[in-house]
């Protein structure tokens, strides 16, 4: 056993940086009330609202610029609003952190374009998303302790990866590095999964995958899609809340969403 | 001694002499050029005032011919009479007698001589050329104390010359020199007859300072009243040897309160003067880096070989006028797009060759563009030695605007000012009305884009690079106007242009503009508490906190494309 | 284990320390017990150009870190290099006491000439050796966290980093030849006499500079290789190949800039210490940002990336100035301005890459299951306010439309 490993992070229940485990006595794990963003006079969010409920997968669609991308970006700090509020259960107010607290404290996100370490193997990937101390004198000579090699082998499982765990990151497939993408946001033991259009420039076969994946996610994480993919969306969706210009045009099943007439113009009317 | 100095007329080269000083040397040159081809014309003038006042004649003659004998004390009465004459020609002889250039023969009617810079002896009576034997001609000796007595004279004499500014500078020498009882009256008589409002004021002043030592405390106070609005030097001394000496309470107080204004209004035109410099550094720094700004901004590309352009700008010029070594007034003009096309055509060089391999990699651009300015920079030393060349001022370019005497402004700074204004919006009008700005933007947006609907972004690339290097090459002719050329001179200005581009917001032309002179105008505020040195360094540190700040600089690009 | 990890998975980190070490054994032999008439004899001129060679490669192993790394261009390190000289030579300075041309028992010559009656505080203590040693490493820390904690907070990255450091280093230069900054100005500080009570002049001394200075390197080398073959090793390639996705694992990011910046800044601090002694001069020029950017190219030289790679680059490049400006001084300018484009634009991995290339065509067998350590990436992070090419591909890759367009000759 190394000595520098802290239980208490591993465990994804409390963290530091929060002070408080999280508080989601409503069932509601994430809130987004009132955010307005503007960017030299174009409001990219205009008085959005969303509530999250734990364990929830919700798809979020909506014509270019509506704002999914900068939405993603309030609540994991890249983006400040110049109004509104966003919290993390109850009590957590995710506008006074920065992105690694937000990270830390257990929201992961996928990004549109696929984001890993090219230079690193599928296994150091993994093992830099792991849980644990992220100070810059643990890691110096921090080494992993069983527990921890055994979530990631049952994350490589997971997302599929494991028989190329040596691999050099960077020679995986367009679909291979989502996955990877994924599996470390699973290391990292999120509340919520923010997954920014998993499917993008996947093979049917690779969207099926994925459409599992995130499926089996769902329960244990709370997890938003944004998608552009409405076939994938539909495979996927209970919940499914549509942007427009920045706010919320409307919110229900896949069916009420298709025959929504405000949604029909939105997107046909353009 | 008192000098009893009369007014006279005989100036013509004196005229050359103070115009030369406050103007230029080239002006002097045009001048004697002039007056050279004019020869026979000037002597007809002469002899037609001659005729006017023939009555004087002889007497001016002799006293002519006196001046160069005789004793020293002897000789000032004798120019004093002279001036007295009211002849046109005393002046000439009396500064040449000052300068040393007034020659005689020694023999009992002695033939007086003026020479010139080139060698050549004029008659100082008949303003005829002497031609032949000059060997018998000797220096006439003066001493000092004959000098300063000479220079107030001539000063009198200049009082009543036809050119304002002539009459201006004599009254101020006049104040340099202290005022006694002989001029006083003369310049009194000046006061109401004095048409231009300058020297009115001047002749003013001059009169209330000698009326400061007056024993009439009305006439004292009524001088300190005209005394408050003027800014001389020697104004201010007198005032305050009054503020501190003077018996009367009264007017002690009213020249304290003189010297309260005059120093107020001294400190708004040092204030003036400060902006003045900071805009003209700013000027500066605006031309060398509304270049990078484009390279820089639009196209994403550190250039450290930009002060190398800057320097082959520089080059460029001195090379003009060694070429062309008699037109210096007209040089610019060839300069200015030489410099352009020399300088773009090795931008658009550099990036065919080397950058355009580079993109999207910045920091190997900054390292292989470096590498270029050691190369460029060495060349530059083994092509025109590694010492320094001055290029030499158009006329039109050298001198300054002397608006008071606390503030001037030198006319080749006001040039590059105004130069480097037209060439920002020359710049912003190619950028915003131009088939090539326009497509300069779109390449700079989005690449693939512009290139799907026919953009052809390599030549974009290249164009936009020449472009950058061209205005580089204009900014090192300014810059050769201001300091010497030599193969060092782009790095001096380089992290100033780079700290320019950080501080106005990179890829925006008005923030380039606002950035310099910001910078330049701090920078020249700092100079006098800190010193030139200690400023940069303070502007620096004062840059880096502001990057705190702001890390996007005064006008960010906004935006999501600017996010990520 | 842990020597597996630092040193034997590492071959050309162990060739050339075995180099290092082998020129530490034979250069005090071959100067100090072979007689000068043999041909095997080592003048001290040779001691201590060697020695500043090795100090040369501490500083390019500073460099190589943070850059090499985690891609921050410092183009300032200059610097700390000439800080920790600095240090070093107020100790050289203090040491000269009575012998100064004035004989003042306190002051430095320079201080006198300029009149000055009493050492000023900052001078205060550096006649001890320890506080002298404390200092050198104490500077440039400071100075390093003070400027990363302002630059990396405001996420100051890429181009703009690098710019604004050879601005620090710009105005130090400036600032250090004023003479009322108390450094000698622009003759700086010079004509040393003894260091620790050694002549310093002597090939003893010399002998033991120059083995300070490759034992310096070696400690050094071997705390980098703790460090980038650490976790926070990983951390620190993660950043510099994805710096977003490191902090959305959680990773503070400007923390672990910072505390790298600062480690560096120290090395590059005890590089200038070991030098000044045996170069027997520190002026102002040390801060030109021409030192500082000319450093950069020995990584870029050697191979950035690999640790042992900056120290060949550094060795490479310095012999062939030496050789060049002893043969020609003015084509040593044009070669290193080629070199600098040379490398840039055909050798992205430096010597290392191509001895690693050629060795790779000579045998076939490179197809193995562990990955390549720390592959140096053939692109910067894509600059953020204009021409993203990166932008263009995943365009091109993702919109068919524009993707087939852009094929299209234009």
């Amino acid at each position: 056993m190394n000595i520098f490993s802290h239980k208490r992070y591993s465990m994804g229940q409390k963290d530091p940086n929060f002070g408080a485990p999280l508080d989601t006595t409503h069932r509601t794990i994430l809130y987004v009330e009132g955010v307005t963003v503007s960017f030299d006079g174009f409001r990219a969010l205009n008085n959005l609202n969303l509530y999250i409920d734990e364990g929830e997968l919700r798809c979020i669609i909506g014509p270019n610029g509506a704002g999914k991308t900068t939405m993603m970006d309030v609540i994991t700090g890249k983006t400040k609003p110049d109004e509104g509020s966003v919290y993390f259960g109850q009590q957590i107010n995710l506008l006074e952190l920065s992105e690694h607290q937000i990270a830390r404290g257990g929201i992961g996100r996928k990004f549109q374009k696929p984001t890993i370490f090219e230079a690193l193997s599928v296994y150091e990937n993994l093992e830099l998303a792991t849980a644990a101390d992220k100070r810059v004198w643990w890691t110096l000579s921090q080494q992993l302790n069983s527990a921890q090699k055994y979530r990631i082998d049952e994350v490589l499982i997971q997302i599929g990866l494991a028989e190329h765990r040596y691999k050099n990151a960077g020679s995986l497939s367009h679909g291979q590095k989502q996955w990877l993408e994924i599996g470390m946001l699973l290391m990292q033991n999120p509340r919520v999964l923010l997954v920014d259009e998993p499917v993008a420039g996947m093979t049917g076969e690779e969207t099926e995958k994925t459409a599992e994946l995130l499926l089996s996610l769902a329960g244990e994480h709370s997890v938003i899609v944004v998608e552009h993919d409405m076939k994938f969306v539909r495979s996927i969706a209970r919940k499914v809340t549509v942007l427009h210009q920045g706010s919320v045009l409307t919110e229900g099943t896949m069916d009420q969403v298709q025959n929504d007439p405000k949604v029909i113009e939105v997107y046909l009317g353009e | 001694m008192r000098n009893v100095l009369k007014p006279s007329g005989h100036w013509l080269l004196h005229v050359i002499v103070v115009l030369s000083f406050c103007f230029s040397a080239t002006v002097f040159s045009q001048e004697a050029e002039t007056s050279a081809e004019a020869g026979t014309t000037s002597a007809e003038t002469i002899s037609a005032n001659v005729s006017n006042e023939a009555n004087s004649q002889p007497e001016f003659d002799s006293l002519v011919k006196e001046l160069t004998q005789g004793s020293l004390p002897a000789r000032a009465q004798t120019a004093k009479k002279l001036a007295a004459l009211k002849d046109e020609r005393v002046a000439k002889i009396i500064g040449a007698l000052q300068q040393g250039t007034l020659y005689a023969t020694k023999d009992e009617n002695p033939l007086v001589a003026i020479a010139d810079e080139a060698g050549n002896y004029t008659n100082a009576i008949s303003g005829e050329k002497i031609i032949g034997d000059t060997e018998e001609l000797k220096r006439v000796p003066i001493n000092n104390s004959m000098r300063s007595q000479l220079r107030t004279l001539l000063a009198q004499l200049n009082l009543t010359h036809q050119d304002a500014t002539i009459r201006l500078d004599a009254v101020n020498r006049m104040i340099a020199d202290g005022i006694d009882e002989d001029s006083i009256s003369l310049l009194q008589e000046l006061q109401k007859s004095e048409a231009n409002d300058g020297v009115r004021k001047a002749i003013d002043s001059a009169v209330a300072l000698f009326n400061l030592h007056s024993n009439d405390q009305q006439l004292r106070l009524g001088a300190i009243e005209v005394l408050k609005d003027s800014l001389q030097q020697e104004v201010r001394t007198a005032l305050s040897e009054v503020a501190s000496n003077d018996t009367d309470e009264k007017v002690k107080i009213h020249a304290q309160l003189a010297i309260k204004a005059i120093d107020s209004s001294i400190a708004k035109y040092r204030f003036a003067e400060n902006i003045f410099f900071g805009l003209s550094l700013g000027s500066v720094l605006l031309l060398s880096a509304i270049g990078l700004s484009i390279t820089f901004g639009v196209m994403g590309v550190i250039n450290m070989a930009h002060g190398e352009l800057m320097m082959i700008g520089a080059y460029v010029t001195w090379v003009v006028q060694q070429v062309f070594p008699n037109q210096i007034a007209y040089s610019l003009a060839i300069a200015i797009p030489a410099a352009f096309i020399v300088a773009g055509l090795v931008g658009i060089a550099i990036e065919r060759g080397v950058i355009r391999f580079l993109y999207g990699r910045p920091l190997e651009t900054l390292l292989a563009t470096f590498g270029i300015s050691l190369i460029l920079q060495q060349a530059a030393r083994s092509i025109f030695s590694p010492l320094n060349r001055a290029v030499e001022l158009p006329v039109w370019m050298s001198g300054s605007l002397q608006i008071n005497p606390v503030f001037s402004i030198t006319y080749n700074r006001l040039y590059i000012l105004i130069f480097g204004l037209l060439v920002f919006f020359a710049l912003l009008v190619i950028l915003k009305k131009t088939t090539l700005g326009l497509k300069v933007r779109a390449v700079s947006q989005n690449r693939a884009m512009a290139r799907a609907v026919g953009v052809r972004a390599n030549w974009v690339d290249a164009m936009t690079f020449g472009l950058g290097s061209g205005i580089a090459g204009i900014a090192g002719v300014a810059l050769s106007q201001l300091t010497n050329v030599g193969p060092n001179l782009g790095q001096a200005y380089i992290i100033d242009s780079f700290m320019v581009v950080v501080f106005g917001g990179v890829g925006n032309l008005w923030g380039t503009l606002v950035g310099a002179m910001g910078l330049g105008i701090i920078n020249k505020f700092l100079e006098p508490y800190a010193g030139a040195v200690l400023a940069k360094v303070l502007v620096l540190v004062l840059l880096i906190l502001f990057i705190q700040k702001r890390p996007k600089g005064i006008f960010p690009q906004k935006g999501r494309a600017a996010a990520d | 284990m842990l020597t597996q990890r630092l040193l034997l998975s590492d071959r050309g980190g162990m060739i050339v320390l075995g180099l290092v070490l082998v020129t530490m054994i034979l250069v005090p032999i071959c100067n100090l017990l072979v007689p000068e008439t043999s041909a095997l004899h080592i003048s001290t001129f040779t001691v201590t150009l060697l020695g500043k060679f090795l100090c040369y490669a501490l500083l390019a192993l500073s460099i190589d870190l943070i850059w090499g790394y985690c891609g921050i261009l410092s183009l300032g390190h200059g610097a700390f290099f000439a800080l920790g000289g600095y240090a070093m030579g107020m100790y050289l300075m203090r040491q000269i006491g009575p012998r100064g041309q004035y004989g003042d028992p306190i002051l430095p010559d320079f201080m006198v000439f300029l009149n000055w009656k009493e050492l000023p505080w900052y001078w205060q203590g550096f006649d001890m050796f320890w506080f002298a040693l404390l200092m050198i490493i104490v500077v440039p820390g400071i100075l390093a966290f003070i400027f990363g904690w302002l630059a990396f907070r405001s996420r100051v990255t890429g181009v703009y980093f690098s710019i604004i450091t050879q601005a620090l280093t710009y105005a130090l230069l400036l600032a250090f030849f004023r003479n009322e900054m108390g450094f000698g100005g622009n003759n700086g500080l010079t004509d040393f006499k003894d260091i620790l009570g050694f002549p310093i002049a002597a090939s003893g001394t010399r002998i033991s500079l120059f083995l300070a200075s490759g034992f310096m390197l070696i400690i050094a080398y071997i705390a980098c290789r703790y460090i980038v073959t650490s976790r926070m090793g990983k951390v620190i390639v993660s950043i510099r190949d994805a710096e977003t996705r490191t902090r959305f694992c959680g990773y503070k990011v400007e923390s672990y800039k910072l505390w790298l910046f600062v480690f560096s800044a120290i090395l590059a601090g005890i590089a200038g210490a070991l030098y000044v002694p045996q170069v027997g001069i520190i002026n102002p020029g040390e801060f030109s940002p021409l030192n500082s950017i000319e450093l950069v190219v020995w990584v870029a030289t050697g191979g950035r990336g690999t640790l042992f790679g900056a120290i060949v680059g550094a060795f490479t490049v310095n012999y062939g100035k030496t050789v060049f400006t002893s043969y020609s001084p003015e084509t040593w300018l044009f070669a290193l301005g080629a070199l600098f484009v040379i490398v840039t634009l055909v050798l992205p991995k430096g010597l290392v890459g191509l001895f690693n290339r050629t060795k790779k065509v000579a045998s076939k067998n490179s197809s193995s299951n562990t990955p390549p350590e720390n592959p140096v990436p053939t692109t910067d992070a894509p600059i953020k306010f204009a021409v993203n090419k990166s932008t263009e591909n995943s365009i091109s890759a993702e919109n068919p439309v524009i993707a087939a367009a852009v094929k299209e000759p234009v």
